[in-house]
C-alpha cells in the first residue's frame, strides 16, 4: 500500500473557482515526487489541501490516504495529530511564514512539545541537533528570523520540517526566494536529508531543472491537472506533453546551439479557473493543436511502456491521433 | 543589493562570527537610541515650556490688574506688587526665571488659596495617579480582550456589536455620560436605589474606621469615577487590539503554527496575538493625553481631589500660576509617557532592536 | 495647456462614481441624513423660536418641571422649554465646531502645504513645530488658552483650532510629498510655474478631498471639545448651547434634584451629532482610501 493516495481532488474556491480539477496520484514511502507548473496550475492548492490547510471558502472533495486513512475526512483531534507528526511542509518565503517575534528554536521546539511526550530539555537538545543537520550553528538557536541570512531561515524550516520525524514532506518551492548558490546548497541539503532519513517527498516548483535532479518522479499540471506524469529523467529528456515541452525547452541545453537560437517560452496566459471550457484547457496555447483538441475530453492516459508508469493527457497519445499533422 | 550572491555569503560568514555576550536589549545600539529619543523629549520639554510661558505670562493684559481685580489697591500698591512679582523684568529675563523657576520645582504660588502651586500639585498627586491607573488597567484588560476577539473573527456579529458600541461610545462626553451616572446611582431612577454610591469625594468625611476600612471607603469611592472613564477610553484599546490582529490575519506564519497541528485558538494566542500586540503596548502610553482629558472632567464631575479637579478650580479668577503650574505638570507628564512608549516598543520588539 | 487637464479627473463622472458609492453605504446615509436634519434645525431655529422662548424672565413654565403639558422635554431652573433650549443650543455648538474647524484646516493646510512643498530646512522645521504641538495634551492646552483668552464662544473656537490642525497638517504634508512626486509637476515646474502658482493650483486640488474628509472627523472632535470647554465654565453663560446646558445642570441643583430630562437630551444630541460627522467622515475616508475597504 501506498503512503499517499490521493484520488480524484477537487478544489473549489467559492462557487465557481475551480483551482483543481480531478487531481490523481499516488505516492510509496521512501518516493520523491516533484510537482511543476506555472503558477495558478494548482500545485500549491494540492499541498496545502493534503493536510486541509485551505481556508474555509474552499471547498475540498476527493480522497486522501496518508498512511490508509483520508485526511479530508477525519475528525479534528485526529487531523491536528497528524499535520506535522506524519506530514509537514516547508513552505516558501521563510521571511514570512516564522513568526518574527518568536526565536527559531521556540518555533521549532513547539511542534516537538505538541506532538510527543518529552520534556523542554529533551526538545531543545533535539532542536540543537536539528540545527546542526541543517547547518546552522545551533548556539543560534535564540536568534530571532530576521538575524538570519535568507538562506539560514530556509535551513531552519527544514530543520522545522524534520523535528517530528514525519514519513511525508512537503516543500512548498523552497528556493524560490533565494539566489542560485544558495538554492543549490539547500536543494542538497533537502534531498541529503530526505534519502538518509527515508522520508518520502512531494517538492513543487516551477522549475522544471530544479526538479529534474532531485525528484524519482515529475507531476506537470496545467489548469488545476495533471498534465503528465512518470519518472523525471524520462520526462524531461522525452517529454509527452505540449506543455511539457514548452516547459523543459524554456531550459536552454548547455553546449547546444540550437537551443540558444530557438524561441522559448509560450506566448498566452493559463485559463482563468472560473471560466475553462471543453476539450484540452491547453488547446489555445498549444503548437501541436489540431480539431480534436477543443471538443474530447483529455484525461492521462498510458503514455509510455506499460510498466512505467508513465501518463500523459494529451489526445496525441492515443493510437488514432498519433500522426495528425499540427 | 549589489551583488546577491557575495551578499548571501557575507551574510553566512557574519553570522558564523561569535555574537557579543549581553543581555538581548541592550546589545545592539541601546545607548544611541535612547540618548536620540532623551534628546527629543528634552526639546520637546523646552518647548512645551515656551509655550506655557508665552500663554500665562505674555498674552495675559497686566497680571497685577486680575490679580486685584477685587480689592482696590493704589497705583503705588499695583507697582510695588509688579515689583515683587518680576512681571516688570524683560521677557526673556522672565523666561529665563520660570524655566530655571520650574525644573527646580518652583511654580509660584497660587492666587486663591495661599499656597504653593507645588504643594498643591503634589496633594492631588495621588488621587490622579490612583485614578488613572485602576482606569488603564481595566480598560486595556476589557479593550484588549474585545479587541482580539472582534479581530479574529471580524465581520461576525460580535465584530460588528463590539464595534458600534465602541464608536457610540467615543461620541459620547465624559462629562455628560460621568453626570448620567451620578444621578442613576446616587439620587436613583427606576430601579436603582438612592445612595448605592457617594456622590462626591475621594472618602467620606470624617471616616473613622480601620486602614482596611479606609481602602474600602477610597474603593467604594472610586467605582464611579472609574466606571466612568473606562467606558470612555476603552473602546480606543478595542480599536487598535482590532485591527493589529486584522493586520495579522493573513500573515503566512499563521498558515506555518496551522501546519504544525495547533488549535485555532492555540494559533491565535501563541502567535497572532503576541505580534498583534506591539504597536498596542505602545498606544498605551501614547492614549495617557485623552485619559488625562477625560480625567480632568471626571475628576470635576465627581470632585475626586486629584490634579484635574485642581485645574478646574483654577479656573476660577482664574488663577493663573495655578493654571500654568497644573499644565506643565500634565504635559510633561504626556511627554515623559511619550518616551517610556518609545522605550518600552524597542525592548519588546525584535525588529526595532536591529536598527 | 496640458497641466491642468492632466492634473484632475472628469470632475463630474468622478462626483457620480462617488455618490453611487457612498449611497450604498447604510452608516454613510444614516450619518449623512443626521447632518442635515441638525443643519435645517439649526439654520431654521429662529423661525419658530423668539427671544422671549430664551428669555430668563419671560420664562413661563414651572421651575425645572418635568415633561408634560406643551413642554415634551420639561423646564430648565428658570422655567424655560429644555426642548427649545435644545433646538437653539444646536445653533452654537454647531457654528463653533465648524468655525473652529475651519481655522483649523486653513492653519493645517497651510503648513502641511508648506511643509511638504519647501521640503528642505523650512519644511522640516514646520514638522518639527508640528511634532511639538502633537506632544501636547490638548485638552489642558486649550483649558490654558481659553482661560486666558477671557470667557466666551471667541476663546473656545481659537484654543480648539489651535488644538485641532496638527492631523490636518500631517495628512496634507504627507499629500503634498506624494502629489509633488507625479511627472505632471515637473512638467509644470518646466513651464515656469512658480512655487505658489504649483501649491494652489496644482497641489491643493489634489489635496482637498483629503482635506474634507479630514475636516469632517475634525468637526466631530471639536463639538466634543467645545462641549467639555463649557462645562467647564470657560463658555458665555448667558449663551445657550449644549455645553452650557449640562453646565447647569451640575452647577445647579438639576443633578441632586434627578432632573433628567434637563441632563439627558443635550448629551444625547452631543451623541448624535458627533456620530453623525464621524460616520460620514468614515463613509467618505472609506470610498477615497480603497485599501482601507477590505476591513
Amino acid at each position: 500500500m501506498s503512503l499517499l493516495e490521493v484520488r480524484d481532488l477537487n478544489v473549489t474556491y467559492g462557487a465557481d473557482v475551480r483551482a483543481v480539477r480531478g487531481v490523481d496520484f499516488a505516492l510509496d514511502a521512501g518516493q520523491t515526487l516533484g510537482m511543476a507548473g506555472e503558477s495558478g496550475s494548482g500545485k500549491s492548492t494540492v499541498a496545502l489541501s493534503l493536510l486541509r490547510l485551505l481556508p474555509a471558502t474552499a471547498t475540498v472533495t476527493g480522497e486522501v490516504r496518508l498512511g490508509g486513512e483520508d485526511v479530508l475526512t477525519m475528525g479534528w483531534g485526529r487531523l491536528r495529530a497528524v499535520r506535522w507528526a506524519e506530514a509537514s511542509i516547508v513552505f516558501q518565503g521563510a521571511m514570512s511564514a516564522l513568526n518574527p517575534v518568536r526565536t527559531i528554536g521556540e518555533q521549532i521546539r513547539e511542534p516537538i512539545l505538541l506532538h510527543e511526550k518529552v520534556g523542554v530539555r529533551a526538545a531543545r537538545e533535539r532542536t540543537a541537533e536539528l540545527l546542526d543537520a541543517v547547518g546552522v550553528p545551533s548556539r543560534r538557536m535564540a536568534a530571532y528570523p530576521h538575524e538570519l541570512s535568507g538562506g539560514q531561515r530556509q535551513r531552519v524550516m527544514i530543520a522545522m520540517a524534520l523535528a517530528c520525524r514525519p514519513d511525508l514532506i512537503i516543500a512548498d518551492e523552497p528556493t524560490t526566494a533565494l539566489d542560485v548558490i544558495v538554492q543549490a546548497q539547500i536543494l542538497k541539503l533537502i534531498t541529503d536529508l530526505v534519502h538518509e532519513a527515508k522520508i518520502s517527498m512531494i517538492m513543487i516548483s516551477h522549475d522544471l531543472s530544479v526538479l529534474a535532479d532531485t525528484c524519482d518522479r515529475l507531476a506537470v499540471m496545467y489548469a488545476g491537472r495533471i498534465v503528465e506524469i512518470g519518472d523525471s529523467r524520462q520526462l524531461i529528456e522525452a517529454p509527452r506533453h505540449p506543455y511539457t515541452k514548452a516547459l523543459s525547452s524554456a531550459f536552454p541545453k548547455i553546449g547546444d546551439p540550437a537551443s540558444r537560437l530557438a524561441p522559448s517560452g509560450l506566448p498566452g496566459d493559463p485559463p482563468d479557473p472560473s471560466a475553462i471550457g471543453a476539450g484540452c484547457p491547453f488547446a489555445p496555447r498549444c503548437p501541436e493543436v489540431f480539431d480534436a483538441c477543443s471538443t474530447r475530453e483529455v484525461e492521462l492516459w498510458p503514455a509510455g511502456p506499460p510498466d512505467s508508469a508513465r501518463e500523459s493527457a494529451c489526445l496525441r497519445v492515443l493510437p488514432e491521433f498519433a500522426e495528425v499533422p499540427a | 543589493m549589489a551583488d546577491p550572491v557575495a551578499a548571501g555569503l557575507a551574510g553566512e560568514v557574519a553570522d558564523a562570527v561569535a555574537s557579543p555576550a549581553g543581555p538581548r536589549w541592550y546589545r545592539s545600539g541601546f545607548w544611541p537610541y535612547l540618548a536620540s529619543k532623551l534628546t527629543g523629549a528634552v526639546i520637546s520639554f523646552l518647548v512645551m515650556l515656551v509655550i506655557g510661558f508665552t500663554i500665562f505670562n505674555v498674552m495675559p493684559a497686566d497680571p497685577v490688574s486680575a490679580l486685584t481685580r477685587s480689592h482696590p489697591t493704589s497705583p503705588a500698591q499695583m507697582a510695588a506688587l509688579r515689583k515683587q512679582l518680576g512681571v516688570d523684568l524683560p521677557v526673556w529675563h522672565r523666561f529665563l526665571n520660570f524655566v530655571g523657576h520650574t525644573l527646580t520645582g518652583n511654580l509660584g504660588d497660587s492666587w486663591q488659596y495661599h499656597q504653593s502651586v507645588s504643594s498643591l500639585i503634589a496633594d492631588r498627586l495621588w488621587p490622579t495617579v490612583l485614578l488613572i491607573g485602576s482606569s488603564t488597567v481595566i480598560s486595556v484588560v476589557l479593550g484588549l480582550w474585545l479587541g482580539i476577539r472582534s479581530g479574529w473573527r471580524h465581520g461576525s456579529v460580535f465584530d460588528r456589536l463590539s464595534s458600534g458600541i465602541s464608536l457610540t461610545l467615543w461620541s459620547v462626553p465624559t462629562f455628560w455620560l460621568g453626570l448620567i451616572l451620578l444621578v442613576l446611582f446616587t439620587v436613583g431612577a427606576g430601579p436603582i436605589p438612592s445612595g448605592l454610591f457617594p456622590a462626591a469625594g475621594m472618602s467620606t468625611p470624617g471616616y473613622q474606621g480601620s486602614w482596611l476600612g479606609q481602602v474600602g471607603d477610597t474603593a467604594h469611592h472610586l467605582v464611579l469615577p472609574c466606571l466612568t472613564l473606562v467606558l470612555v477610553i476603552f473602546a480606543q484599546y478595542v480599536t487598535i487590539m482590532r485591527s493589529s490582529i486584522i493586520d495579522e490575519l493573513g500573515s503566512p506564519y499563521l498558515l506555518t503554527a496551522r501546519a504544525k497541528g495547533l488549535r485555532d485558538d492555540e494559533v491565535r494566542r501563541r502567535h497572532a496575538v503576541p505580534n498583534a500586540l506591539l504597536p498596542s503596548v505602545t498606544v498605551i502610553f501614547l492614549q495617557l493625553g485623552t485619559l488625562l482629558a477625560g480625567a480632568i472632567t471626571v475628576e470635576t464631575v465627581y470632585s475626586w481631589p486629584g490634579l484635574g479637579f485642581l485645574t478646574f478650580q483654577a479656573l476660577q479668577i482664574p488663577d493663573l500660576p495655578l493654571l500654568e503650574g497644573t499644565f506643565v505638570v500634565l504635559s510633561g507628564s504626556v511627554i515623559v509617557m511619550n518616551l517610556l512608549a518609545d522605550l518600552l516598543y524597542r525592548v519588546l520588539d525584535p525588529r526595532v532592536r536591529a536598527q | 495647456m496640458t497641466a491642468a487637464v492632466v492634473a484632475s479627473p472628469p470632475r463630474l463622472e468622478g462626483a457620480r462614481r462617488f455618490a453611487r458609492e457612498f449611497f450604498r453605504m447604510p452608516t454613510a446615509i444614516a450619518g449623512l441624513t443626521i447632518l442635515v436634519v441638525f443643519t435645517v434645525l439649526a439654520l431654521s431655529a429662529p423661525l419658530f423660536i423668539s427671544g422671549d422662548d430664551l428669555d430668563v424672565t419671560k420664562a413661563t413654565g414651572g421651575q425645572l418641571a418635568p415633561p408634560g403639558h406643551g413642554y415634551p422635554l420639561g423646564t430648565d431652573q428658570p422655567g424655560r422649554s429644555v426642548l427649545l433650549l435644545l433646538i437653539w443650543g444646536t445653533r452654537t455648538s454647531l457654528a463653533i465646531g465648524v468655525i473652529a474647524t475651519l481655522l483649523a484646516m486653513v492653519l493645517g493646510s497651510a503648513v502641511g502645504l508648506l511643509a511638504g512643498h519647501y521640503q528642505r530646512f523650512a519644511g522640516r522645521a514646520l514638522m518639527h513645530v508640528t511634532d511639538w504641538f502633537i506632544a501636547l495634551p490638548s485638552l489642558p492646552l486649550a483649558i490654558s488658552l481659553s482661560a486666558v483668552l477671557g470667557q466666551g464662544a471667541r476663546s473656545i473656537t481659537i484654543a480648539i483650532a489651535v488644538t485641532s490642525w496638527t492631523s490636518t497638517a500631517r495628512l496634507v504634508r504627507a499629500q503634498t510629498l506624494a502629489v509633488e512626486a507625479r511627472p505632471f509637476i515637473e512638467r509644470a515646474r518646466a513651464l515656469g510655474a512658480g512655487n505658489v502658482q504649483i501649491m494652489v493650483r496644482h497641489v491643493l486640488p489634489n489635496v482637498a478631498p483629503l482635506i474634507l474628509v479630514s475636516s469632517t472627523l475634525t468637526v466631530a472632535g471639536a463639538i466634543l471639545s467645545e462641549t467639555t470647554l463649557t462645562f467647564l465654565g470657560l463658555g458665555n453663560p448667558t449663551e445657550v448651547s449644549w455645553g452650557t446646558m449640562i453646565n447647569q445642570a451640575y452647577t445647579g441643583s438639576a443633578v441632586t434634584r434627578g432632573a433628567w430630562w434637563y441632563l439627558l437630551p443635550p448629551g444625547i444630541a452631543i451623541v448624535v451629532v458627533v456620530l453623525g460627522f464621524t460616520m460620514t467622515g468614515r463613509a467618505v475616508e472609506h470610498i477615497l482610501n480603497p485599501r482601507m475597504m477590505t476591513r
